[in-house]
């Protein structure tokens, strides 16, 4: 049996006094794919933000247990240091620092923060050769400012990038599907399946079946008007396929 | 409002108002003059200092014009009114006898800079940078002065050149900036107590980077320092400026001049990392920083480049220009302006292009935070004569919470129609996308914010001598953690 990493109970959260989240539940054990899938406006992204600390949501009721502690005490910076990762549906752009420099600051940052070795320039660059290696990104990617000019593509695998320095436990992917063709999904997908750490799970939000091919997901969960009001398996998937969300809603 | 997110503003203010670190007094036995300003004074100033007639004339000259102009109001800046009467004009720190090497200096003097993190015991030193150091109106010691020597570069406090170099010194003491050139460059000229003297023969590259480190101690005295910098045909010289001061709750004044001199073919890169006392957090205290530096690029394929990092005073008015006199000569100028709390900076350049071909390069950065407000204020003058003139300018800013204002104000004066003048500019503001996804990825806020600032300063940093860049780094972090490196 594995052990339980993720718990939300009764999850209420609101944004400019508006309520999002509505006693929301969701339980993620170790080494789990969840797929959450639901209408536009049905708070999905919103969950995400909630879970890795987004200053501008307020949480009215309910608690998050991540790795038996209460995610709502910590800071953001802290909920990565103990493993949660969101891969951004639209990665930032930030002028003037480099991929390298950042790669290197957040890595030390969990590091210094798991009381592990924090590792210089020149270590941090045969460390990152091979996540390099594993991607089949080249060098000079590193040297490019953080996502700075990047296309839609090396944006969100730069975004696969910081997870494998990052080695999370529980990855949350919104929409890493959006703005990718075919064949850039696949390799996406197969990356994350093929780099992600031992153990560790994955929420994965999404509005389309296809990366569901790649990444084969042990729960769906169908999302609507800010909670769950459905859970499945793959078929569930293709009746929505068929179907549309009409009777759900 | 939420919650968290006061928390997330009140983060960012804890990080920008990092205590200032060097707002220590050193208790030495101080000679005084006594305060105000008048013909007496200036005599009995250039008495002191066994000046010869010239300068005793020159100050006499520049006093008059001074009683004549009056303070500028064009800039964007509020300042109380001041009293000149109430200043002392010289201030030094008494010592019985000359000095004749370092070891005779007062040994609190000499702590004070070792505080600063500026060694003046040269066997101690490791940087390849030669010193000179200004504690309130005179020069406390200059290192290197022997390995200078050897090569023919004359590196020394300017009281010293006006005693050892006079002709020199009379040759080209005001004659980029006049005495009267406006209110404050009279004032200095007038009353100027030290500062440095550089003089790069021909066919010399300077072999060490020269640098001045300007301390303001005592509490009533004015400082007025005045450097001048020579670079003879084919010579080049790298020109390293750092000033702190103690934290009164008064203000003080500061009137400097700096005037460059490129001949054919020499190149001049002065750099100034200002940390002058910025007053408290409700704006009370703080240096009153009106400086002007300009510098002449007189001979043809000369260069003279300004680069300053302004983080402190409680007022900035300056505008480090060129005039780009030689033909194919060239002016840069790199800036980054960071105010905080109630500091006011009104801060630019002017490109004055007379000669034909010549270039100028201007790539200002700003960032307000508080209630601060940051101007940038430019001229680029292209002459008559000037034909096939470039300017390239960029001025950005960057806005750190909602009470703090950025203004730009570029004027162009072109008179030549075969110029090409580039002008860009953009301001920004602190985005919590941007933290958000940076403290996602670990990097706490204050972290974040450093690396943010540091990102859109990198222009002008790179710009910074190596043996600056780390310091400039030192006093930026004092007011924004986590640089980058």
């Amino acid at each position: 049996m594995n052990d339980l990493l993720l718990k939300i109970e009764n999850l209420e959260a609101s944004i400019n006094q508006k309520n999002i989240l509505k006693k929301f539940n969701l339980e993620v054990k170790e080494n789990e794919i969840h797929v959450i899938m639901g209408p536009n406006g049905s708070g999905k992204s919103t969950l995400s933000k909630i879970l890795t600390g987004h200053p501008s949501y307020k949480i009215e009721n309910g608690t998050i247990h991540f790795s038996n502690q209460n995610l709502l005490e910590l800071s953001p910076e802290i909920r990565s240091h103990e493993g949660l990762f969101l891969a951004f549906q639209y990665p930032i752009e930030i002028a003037g620092v480099t991929n390298y420099d950042f790669l290197r600051i957040a890595y030390n940052e969990k590091q210094k923060y798991l009381k592990k070795e924090e590792l210089d320039p020149l270590q941090f660059m045969e460390f990152i050769q091979i996540l390099l290696g594993k991607l089949q990104i080249k060098n000079e990617f590193l040297n490019r400012n953080l996502n700075e000019g990047f296309s839609g593509g090396e944006k969100k695998r730069n975004e696969i990038l910081q997870m494998l320095v990052l080695n999370p436990k529980l990855i949350i992917l919104d929409e890493i599907d959006s703005g990718l063709d075919i064949d850039a999904i696949k390799i996406i997908c197969e990356e994350i399946k093929k780099n992600r750490a031992a153990n560790s799970s994955l929420i994965l939000i999404t509005h389309y079946p296809r990366i569901l091919n790649y990444l084969v997901p042990t729960f769906v969960h169908i999302m609507i008007d800010g909670k769950i009001v459905k859970t499945g398996n793959m078929e569930l998937v293709q009746y929505l396929e068929d179907n549309g969300y009409q009777e759900f809603v | 409002m939420n919650e968290t997110k006061k928390k997330t503003n009140f983060e960012i203010n804890q990080v920008i108002n990092e205590p200032y670190k060097y707002g220590f007094e050193t208790k030495i036995e101080k000679e005084h003059f006594p305060i105000g300003l008048s013909e007496q004074i200036i005599e009995l100033i250039s008495n002191k200092k066994n000046e010869p007639d010239f300068l005793r004339k020159f100050r006499l000259n520049a006093f008059k014009k001074w009683l004549k102009l009056k303070a500028p109001e064009w800039a964007n800046l509020s300042i109380n009114p001041i009293n000149y009467n109430e200043i002392t004009y010289y201030s030094i720190p008494k010592q019985k006898k000359k000095l004749n090497s370092l070891e005779e200096v007062d040994p609190e003097i000499l702590k004070t800079f070792e505080k600063l993190g500026i060694s003046l015991e040269e066997q101690k030193k490791l940087s390849n940078v030669a010193i000179d150091a200004v504690f309130d109106s005179v020069s406390i010691g200059t290192t290197y002065k022997e390995k200078l020597g050897k090569s023919g570069v004359i590196f020394c406090s300017i009281s010293e050149a006006i005693k050892s170099y006079p002709k020199l010194v009379k040759k080209f003491l005001g004659t980029v900036i006049s005495s009267g050139d406006n209110f404050y460059a009279a004032l200095n000229s007038a009353v100027f107590s030290d500062g440095s003297f550089c003089y790069i023969p021909k066919n010399i590259e300077c072999p060490l980077e020269l640098s001045t480190y300007f301390r303001i101690n005592d509490k009533d005295a004015g400082q007025f320092e005045r450097t001048l910098i020579i670079a003879e045909k084919n010579s080049s010289i790298n020109y390293l400026e750092g000033c702190t001061a103690p934290q009164f709750s008064q203000n003080q004044l500061h009137a400097a001049i700096v005037e460059l001199i490129a001949f054919e073919n020499a190149k001049i890169k002065y750099s100034t990392v200002q940390n002058w006392y910025s007053g408290n957090e409700e704006g009370i205290g703080g240096i009153y920083n009106f400086v002007t530096k300009r510098g002449l690029c007189l001979g043809k394929n000369s260069i003279i480049s300004w680069t300053q990092v302004e983080t402190g005073s409680s007022i900035t008015w300056k505008y480090p220009s060129c005039i780009l006199l030689g033909k194919n000569s060239t002016g840069e100028f790199y800036s980054i302006a960071l105010t905080n709390n109630y500091q006011q900076a009104d801060t630019g350049t002017k490109m004055l292009h007379l000669g034909e071909k010549t270039k100028s390069k201007i790539i200002s950065k700003g960032i307000s935070c508080g209630f601060s407000t940051n101007s940038y204020r430019g001229l680029v003058k292209i002459g008559l004569n000037a034909a096939y003139s470039r300017n390239f300018s960029q001025c950005d800013s960057f806005l750190i919470g909602s009470a703090s204002a950025a203004c730009t104000y570029p004027y162009l004066d072109i008179w030549n129609s075969t110029a090409i003048i580039e002008h860009e500019a953009k301001i920004s503001k602190i985005s919590e996308e941007q933290l958000f996804y940076l403290t996602q990825r670990g990097i706490n806020v204050e972290k974040a914010i450093g690396l943010l600032i540091n990102g859109f300063c990198k222009d002008v940093v790179t710009m910074l001598p190596m043996e600056f860049a780390t310091e400039a780094d030192k006093l930026l972090s004092l007011k924004l953690e986590g640089t980058v490196g």
